[in-house]
Parts: C-alpha cells; structure tokens; sequence
C-alpha cells in the first residue's frame, strides 16, 4: 500500500459503520426529571431501569437545597476570583454542574463513603468540609489534608480513574465488615458513591472497577457526571451509545438522570444508595449536565467549543429552575432569596479572608509523613536540609 | 522562519518536519487536536494534517500507548503523546513489557518503531502527581531509548532522530522548560540519538546535567566564573544511549565530577552515570564524585517547598564550591 493512501484509507475506516449515536444530545424518555428547567414539578416518573423516582420534601428541605445550590455556586465563583487574582494555583469549577453535586451529595447517608475527582466541592459541600480544606491544596500550601475517615469523603483524586478502583475494594472491605445487607431499615447499612467523569469512562481502570463491583455484589454507586467533555474533547470522543447503557453491558442497572435536576438527582441517588447498603450490588448513575466553564483556569474553552451551546445550556440552569419552582408554589419569598444570597456571599467573603491568611508552610515540613517508619536515609537528609538552611542564615539568602 | 523559538513551539515545530517528511507519522493523544495540546505543544498539527494524522483520543493512556504499539507494527511511526509523563505508569505495562521486549522475543523480526512523548518534571507547583522526572524510571527497562533536550534545537534535532529511529524511544520534554528560548533550528536538523554535548567549556570541574538541570548548572557556572571557578557544562541530551565517552574526555580534562539530577536521589540517573565514571575513569578522578539530586520524598505541591526538594542554582554552586576545593 502506497504510504499516502493510509490516511484516506482509515478515513473511510472511521466513517464506516452505524452512524453515530449521539451519546450527549438530549434525550428521550430515558432522562429521569423531576422538576422541569421552567421549574415545573414532574410528580413521579420511571426510569429506564423500571424504577418509579419521586421526592417526597417538606418545604424547608426544598428550601435548603437551594440555599445549597447557590452557597456552592457562590464559592466556587470566590474560589475562581481568587485563582484569577493569583492567590491559587489552578482552579476546577463545577459552575452547571451543581445539582448533580448537592443532589447527590444530599443524598448520601452520615455512613456512605464518597470518592471524588477534583470537581467535587459540592459534594464536599454536603458533607460537611469546610470549603477552606481544598483550597489548601490548590494555593499550595498544603497537600489539601481533610481527614477522609472523619468526613466519609476521600481526598481529590487528579488522575482520571484512579478512584473507581479505590471505591470499589472499599466498597468490598465494608461488605467483609457485615455493614451490607443486614435490616429492613433504609438508613441502615453502608454504601460507596463514586464520582467520575465522562472522559473517566474511558479509562481502563473504570471499566476494571464495574467489573469487579459487578462480580463481587459491591455496594457501590457509580455517578459519572457527563459534562459533556473532557478538557476539550466533546463527549463523542469517548463513547458512541449513551453512557448509563454500559451499565447492562457489566450486569448491573444503569440510571440517566438530568443533572440540573436536583430533585431527580437526589432520587435516583438515594434509590441507588439505598440498593447498594441493601445488598442489591452496584448502579451506574450517568447525571447529564454541562460544564459552564472551563476545565480549570489554566483552559480556554473558546477554542473547541461555541458560543450557541454554552448558551442552550444556560436555559436548563440547575438554580433558576429551583428558584422559579419554589417562588411559583410559594415556598419561599423574595425575602428568602435575598437572605440566601446575603448568606451565599459572606461565606464566599469569609473564604477569601481565610485563604489570603493561610499561612506557608514550614520547610522542613517536606520531609514529613512519607512513611509510617521513616528510614534513616529520610532522617539523615532532613538534618543535612537544616544545616544547609542554617548556613544561609544572615548571608541575605 | 523566528531566528528564536520558544522550546514549546520548537516541539510542533519538530513534529510537524516529520509531519511533512514522512506521511506515515501519525500523533495521538488526549486534548492534542483541535485544542493543540494542553501545553500547546501540538500547535497548527490537526489544521495543517487534519484528523487522520492528528488523533485525538479517548481518555486512555493504556490505548494511546498499547494502540500505538499494534499502528507501528503495521509501519506507521506513531508519535504517542502522554500528557504528562507521572501517567506513564498508568501504561506502564506498554512500556515495561510489552514495546521494548517485542523486538527482542521475536528474533529481531517485529521493530516497533513508536515514539512516546511526554510532559515531564518539576518546578511550576502541580504537585506529586504531576510533577515528577521520571527519565529514571524508563532507564530501568532494557530496550527503551530515552532522549530528554534542554533546548529549542536540540527538540526539533532530537524528534527527527527519535521518529526516525527503529527502536522506540520516550521523549521526554520539560515542562519547566516551555517557555525557554533559543536558537532555532537549522532546516533538515537531526542530533543523533546518544551524543552529548559539552554546554559550557571549563576546566576545573565537569557537571553533568539533563533537561531542566542544563539551564540549572549553566546559571551555576556562570555565578562560579566571577569567583574563578571555572565548571564545564556536559548536557546528556539522551540517556540511553549514553555518551558516557563525553563524560570520561571532560572528567580527563577537570578531574572532577558533579551530577545534577531532577529525580530524586534514590535510583536517579545519576547514579548510573556515577557508577560508569567509576568504573572506566577513576584514575581520572581527583575528588569524589558528588550528586546533586531531589529529596527523596513526593513533590510538595507548595512553590517555596518544591523548590527545596528540587535542584536549584544555589544547591549546584555550593556543592561546586565543596568539590573545588577538596
Ligand atoms: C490518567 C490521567 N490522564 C490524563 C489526565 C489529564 N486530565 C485531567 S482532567 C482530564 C479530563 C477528564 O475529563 P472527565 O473525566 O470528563 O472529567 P471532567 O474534567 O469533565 O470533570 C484529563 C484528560 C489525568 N489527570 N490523569
Ligand atoms: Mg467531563
């Protein structure tokens, strides 16, 4: 074959076959919604899994969900600002992709364990964290250090995958520990929730992780945020049917639910919770959403995306249709929302306040905690460090 | 063409020579299409050969660098791209078993010839995932050869001769480095894979650098010449092969020996390096040889303690002063 024909070859090769599916276009009956982006309430609705989702909220516990909509909209909007100001390093936002974080996040239980990615401060949000602990992280002055047990929510994973495997043999050691399966009553028994984006899906690891979920009975939920890219790669890069479909394919349900919606978010996660502390293995939760900004702040989203969808996106807004929701049915007054943005905004202020007085580290500090036995080399370079930092003392250095 | 390129746009600028060269080159790589790389590396690729010279792939280093392997046993020379060079061990099968021993269990009869190149190192504040030099880890895996430039010309020389080569070879371009300027290089460029160069002459001491620690030793030597001290600058530019022979003429001249290495202490390259000096030099040899290398901890994610684990100027000039004057 002459060299030159290869290209137009395997052209034709990618061209051939079924057309593609359209794994991110929106969306038939297998979305579960249960408030609509005008803010109008579905009662009840089925799954592509048969499952009938509803939510059952008082007022106030609507009205808390949106108060935590809009704090954790508010804060990743300060934490945004000050990377912009230069006082982090990088910064990952989860702007439109709130609901599926307090959704989910809402709907784990004091005893479920959460695997995050780094785009999780919503979920982190719910769990209790204060917002200041990833900042850490991000301004570098710290490894970003929550305590993982105390909270039940493990530290950022960076490298894509990684904590699908981490979830799984978790969710393995709690079922060896009897916490699975034990009592009638829903809040009993323990449960993983994995987080993971679209691009993750790609990853060997991922699929590793469905498998041994699958064959082991884990009780684990897989939640994939599908944002629609993966840097800049649009979702057709990485799957050619809908995501939640794969779920069949490892032999365990697979749920789509509108990611804006926070309600149908919530629903579906707690239902697939619940499944998992109950012994009834793994679920894939695919919550389709968008990421309105860039990957982090170091990316420019202009350059592979335009401008018309960004903008379609902006009308399913997860908060507005919350807000229009709970004006409509009068739970909440304007009263409210001003309260809410007063309280949104002076935790944002008190962030800011807090990161720009975090303090730097100690450098001898670098040596600390790479081993539970430190070895006499770690030791000896630790004091030769102390000795090369005294002999600067008083030389201007 | 700019007489002054930046090392960033000296790496499209390799690959798209090779591009035009030869239709069998093909790159993959996540983000390195439309986007032109997340470090900008791949800029005016997917406009000039489009995307089927130009794959942007699903997010798996294991396919990028497995599939890379089956495309070059069909005779393309694919140019894998590994974003950054901490996930090469998410493929690390790829490169530990499977790439560098097809040639060899096969009786010479299947060549792979694949480049993987990758973002490779410290210094801007990513932290421990995605800081690390890693040209160490390749230097333990037999039948991989390893190529790792400090400047814009030697980039575009060394990816001719990297693309060019039968054998497959991890590149291994610094980050910290990006940004650097330089001449740029002549038409028709190529530095052979495995010669060294003398960066800087001098007379009283040899320091041996790579990559990011080429511009490291040379501000050393440079601060040392106004006290007298004159250090001569070999950059490896590869590590397998090793110019070792260049090592040993500049130790004959200055009978001193300094390594400076971006990994950490233990199992760095360095260490190689030293032990041949050893072995093949030592009468040539008036001093210990010393290394200056990381801390043997992860990277901290802070600036001002990335910085204290990592070789800096002040390290390399004061151990220069230690070895002068044994
Ligand atoms: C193993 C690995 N490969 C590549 C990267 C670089 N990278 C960081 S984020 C990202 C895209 C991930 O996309 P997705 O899973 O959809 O998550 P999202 O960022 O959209 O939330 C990539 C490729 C990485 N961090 N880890
Ligand atoms: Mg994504």
């Amino acid at each position: 074959m002459a060299k030159g024909d290869r290209g137009a070859r395997l052209r034709d090769r990618r061209t051939a076959g079924p057309p593609p599916a359209e794994p991110g276009a929106p969306l038939g009956d297998d979305l579960v919604q249960l408030l609509t982006p005008e803010g109008e309430r579905i009662d009840r609705v089925t799954g592509p899994d048969g499952v009938e989702y509803s939510v059952d909220f008082s007022d106030s516990e609507y009205r808390g969900l949106y108060r935590d909509l809009v704090v954790v909209r508010r804060l990743d909007a300060e934490s945004t600002a000050l990377q912009r100001q230069g006082e982090l390093g990088i910064w990952a936002s989860l702007l439109g992709q709130e609901a599926a974080q307090v959704g989910s996040g809402r709907a784990l239980r004091p005893q479920d364990m959460a695997f995050p990615t780094y785009r999780e401060h919503g979920v982190l949000y719910c769990r209790g964290i204060d917002p200041i602990m990833p900042l850490g992280l991000f301004r570098g002055v710290d490894q970003g250090a929550w305590d993982p047990v105390e909270h039940k929510f493990n530290m950022y994973t960076i490298v894509i995958g990684a904590q699908t495997l981490h979830a799984t043999g978790y969710a393995m050691g709690i079922a060896m520990d009897g916490k699975v399966g034990n009592s009638d009553d829903p809040a009993d028994g323990e449960a993983v929730i994995a987080y993971f984006g679209d691009g993750a899906t790609s990853q060997g690891d991922v699929n590793e992780a469905f498998i041994w979920s699958s064959v082991y009975h884990a009780p684990i939920v897989f939640f994939c945020q599908n944002n629609q890219y993966a840097i800049s790669e649009p979702i057709e890069r990485q799957t050619r049917i809908p995501l939640y479909r794969r779920a069949a394919g490892f032999g365990f349900p697979g749920v789509r639910v509108d990611g804006n919606d926070v309600l149908a978010t919530y629903a579906v996660t707690r239902h697939a919770l619940d499944n998992a502390r109950h012994g009834q293995g793994p679920t894939m939760i695919e919550a389709h959403t968008y990421r309105m900004g860039a990957h982090t702040t170091t990316d420019d989203p202009t350059r592979y995306r335009g401008i018309s969808e960004v903008e379609a996106w902006q009308a399913k807004d997860p908060i507005a249709r919350v807000r229009a929701f709970l004006a409509k049915q009068q739970i909440a007054d304007a009263g409210f929302f001003t309260e809410v943005d007063e309280q949104a905004t002076a935790e944002a202020m008190s962030l800011r306040e807090r990161v720009l007085a975090m303090p730097d580290p100690e450098p001898v500090t670098l040596f600390d905690h790479v081993f539970v036995d430190e070895t006499p080399q770690i030791r000896q370079q630790r004091a030769r460090f102390v000795e090369y930092q005294a002999s600067f003392e008083g030389s201007g250095h | 063409m700019a007489d002054v390129i930046t090392y960033r746009e000296a790496v499209a600028e390799g690959l798209a020579r090779e591009m035009r060269r030869d239709p069998s080159v093909v790159c993959l790589g996540e983000d390195i299409g439309a986007a032109e790389g997340v470090f900008k590396t791949t800029v005016g690729l997917f406009k000039e050969f489009g995307p089927e010279r130009v794959w942007d792939t699903p997010i798996s280093e294991q396919a990028i660098v497995g599939a890379a392997m089956g495309a070059a046993m069909t005779g393309l020379r694919p140019v894998a791209e590994i974003m950054f060079s901490d996930f090469l061990a998410c493929c690390w099968d790829y490169l530990a078993n499977e790439i560098p021993k097809v040639r060899y269990m096969t009786g010479g009869q299947v060549t792979v010839p694949l480049v993987v190149r990758t973002a490779n190192g410290g210094g801007l504040g990513f932290g421990a995932q995605h800081s690390q030099a890693v040209e160490n880890w390749a230097l333990a895996v037999p039948g991989l050869k390893i190529a790792a430039p400090s400047t814009p010309a030697d980039v575009v020389g060394l990816l001719a001769a990297a693309v060019r080569s039968d054998d497959p070879v991890l590149f291994f371009e610094h980050k910290g480095l990006f940004a650097s300027r330089g001449p740029a290089a002549p038409p028709d460029h190529l530095v052979p894979l495995g010669e060294a160069t003398v960066a800087r002459p001098g007379t009283d001491l040899t320091v041996v650098a790579l990559a990011s620690t080429v511009p490291v030793a040379l501000a050393a030597a440079e601060a040392l010449a106004r006290d007298g001290i004159f250090a001569e600058v070999v950059d490896l530019r590869c590590l397998i092969p090793l110019d070792i022979r260049t090592v040993l003429e500049s130790v004959g001249r200055t009978s001193r020996l300094l390594i400076v290495e971006e990994n950490p202490y233990q199992g760095g390259w360095g260490g190689t390096v030293a032990s041949l000096v050893a072995d093949e030099g030592f009468e040539l040899l008036d001093a210990p040889i010393r290394r200056v290398a990381a801390a043997c901890v992860p990277l901290p994610f802070a600036d001002p303690l990335e910085q204290r684990v990592m070789p800096t100027v002040d390290k390399v000039t004061a151990a220069v002063r230690g070895l002068a004057a044994y």
